[in-house]
């Protein structure tokens, strides 16, 4: 009986909270098109969550795409087709990894510091402070971050698929004896637009569902410096399950079988 | 002053926080430009009655009527009605720390009215002027500054928009005796220099009697004595006279733990 009971009270609150977030997310994004909208909070967040995060993801992505083609030559040797290393390596990174790497780690970064951000601003009081000034915190503080995750996201996965396609060139050249021309061309021959679009489209999902995390757990925080470590924790978890959930869900969108 | 109008009135407020219930009935009556010290314990329920008055926080029950309109109905246009007439100084300042201190202090202007940043900085280092604090202190960060400047930070941040309504939620916490009059001075000033109407929640007697026109207390979520500052000694109210004089034994015993 109390099993039972367990189960259904763990099923509604999931329910409840998946509702909450729900809303949360069509709270902050409704604010982009009711003004006022802070340009200048935009613009940090673009340069805070885009641009900083270029290191980390161009690092991944380099080291991701020359493992990757050590690892597609290897395995397609045992059926002689090593000539297609470019094009796997080029599908995987654009479809799959570029777009699932970068948001990692975009979540590990960005969701962590908005959830820490954001709720220490909850526990010090600064959001009430902000309502008490007659300005709306959700048109302060998580419009602005919503929206320029989600914008830079895309940007930073064209970027992670160039730089990991490159890192797969320079072990193909270099250490697998590819003739560079040959690598380039085929790849440029074989990948379709198709295949950049629907990784960037994710990208863009993934970056509203990152700051939609790290937002929605560092505003509901309570209780101190550990309530915000909590709401850290939280989000950065959330975040990653949730990308990783959603890039299924997309790609049995976008691969028709 | 008696033939003001009421600005405030409060009247069978209640509210429950998870399993407590918080506020019991509170009924309250500020005069337009009156000083209304509510005094109380830890616990007491006077920081959710301020966040219920403000807007910040919705009662479930009763109603805050302020210039006769009920705004406890916690709608957008209500607290919009609010906050555009009042500020408030909150207990830890609350300076936001990844702005300037004038940018704090400006923020209202900044962000809200969208004066331009020349006329809101000027308007800022105005308002620092009027609690004491040099324009240089304006480029500052919050974080450099001791607790006792950030009171007056915050205070400037809350007078700023010249509002008609102030709340003071523990003005005095965690300051030193002499900074904590230097604080209460400046609140007697500002409230009289703006002929605010004021309502401060403390549990420091020293802070009430001096920025009080009248003291009410509050005790298990309702109003249990009310008068002027100098009839508090003299209440023939038991758990007041054992606040005030700071005993621990008496008609009030202090829970333990929450709820």
């Amino acid at each position: 009986m109390n099993l039972f009971a367990a189960t259904g009270r763990l099923t509604l609150d999931a329910l409840r909270e998946t509702g909450r977030i729900s809303g949360f997310a069509s709270q902050g994004a409704m604010a982009w098109f009711t003004g006022p909208f802070y340009w200048r909070a935009f613009y940090a967040a673009l340069i805070r969550i885009g641009f900083t995060s270029l290191p980390v993801v161009g690092l991944t992505a380099i080291f991701t795409g020359a493992a990757l083609a050590l690892n597609i030559y290897d395995g397609s040797l045992r059926f002689n087709a090593e000539t297609f290393l470019p094009q796997i390596l080029s599908v995987s990174i654009v479809r799959e990894l570029g777009p699932v790497l970068a948001a990692l780690m975009v979540a590990g970064r960005a969701s962590s510091a908005m959830a820490a951000e954001i709720g220490t601003m909850r526990v010090t009081e600064q959001i009430d402070a902000m309502s008490t000034l007659a300005v709306n915190p959700f048109k302060y503080l998580i419009a602005p971050r919503i929206l320029a995750t989600t914008l830079t996201l895309p940007i930073l996965v064209l970027i992670a698929d160039i730089i990991g396609i490159y890192g797969g060139y320079l072990v193909s050249v270099y250490a697998l004896d590819f003739g560079g021309p040959v690598y380039i061309q085929n790849i440029s021959e074989f990948l379709e637009t198709r295949d950049i679009v629907t990784g960037l489209v994710k990208a863009g999902v993934f970056g509203f569902l990152i700051s939609v995390m790290g937002c929605y757990y560092g505003y509901t925080s309570s209780g101190g410096a550990q309530g915000v470590g909590a709401a850290t924790r939280t989000a950065v978890v959330a975040a990653a399950v949730v990308v990783l959930a959603a890039n299924y869900l997309l790609t049995s969108l976008f691969v028709q079988v | 002053m008696s033939m003001r109008e009421t600005k405030i009135s409060v009247r069978n407020l209640h509210k429950r926080l998870g399993p407590r219930q918080v506020l019991r009935g509170i009924d309250l009556e500020i005069t337009e430009g009156q000083s209304l010290v509510v005094i109380g314990a830890s616990g007491s329920g006077k920081s959710v009655m301020l966040k219920c008055m403000i807007g910040l926080m919705k009662a479930d029950k009763g109603s805050v009527i302020v210039d006769g309109r009920n705004i406890a109905r916690h709608s957008e246009s209500d607290r919009r009605f609010m906050t555009k007439q009042s500020g408030m100084l909150f207990q830890g300042s609350a300076l936001f720390d990844s702005l300037r201190i004038w940018e704090n202090v400006a923020f209202r202007l900044l962000h809200a009215e969208k004066s331009s940043r020349k006329a809101a900085q000027k308007k800022a280092l105005e308002c620092l002027a009027q609690v004491g604090l040099a324009p240089e202190v304006g480029n500052l960060m919050p974080s450099e500054l001791s607790g006792g400047m950030q009171k007056r930070v915050s205070l400037a941040r809350a007078i700023a928009s010249d509002p008609q309504i102030l709340f003071f939620d523990e003005p005095t916490t965690g300051l030193d005796p002499i900074m904590a009059d230097v604080i209460n001075n400046l609140i007697v000033e500002r409230v009289k220099a703006l002929g605010a109407t004021a309502i401060s929640i403390t549990h420091d007697m020293a802070s009430a009697r001096k920025i009080a026109d009248e003291i009410a207390m509050l005790y298990q979520g309702r109003i249990i004595w009310r008068g002027k500052p100098d009839e508090i000694e003299n209440s023939n109210n038991p758990m007041v006279e054992q606040f005030v004089n700071g005993r621990a034994e008496g008609p009030i015993t202090m829970a333990v733990t929450r709820a």
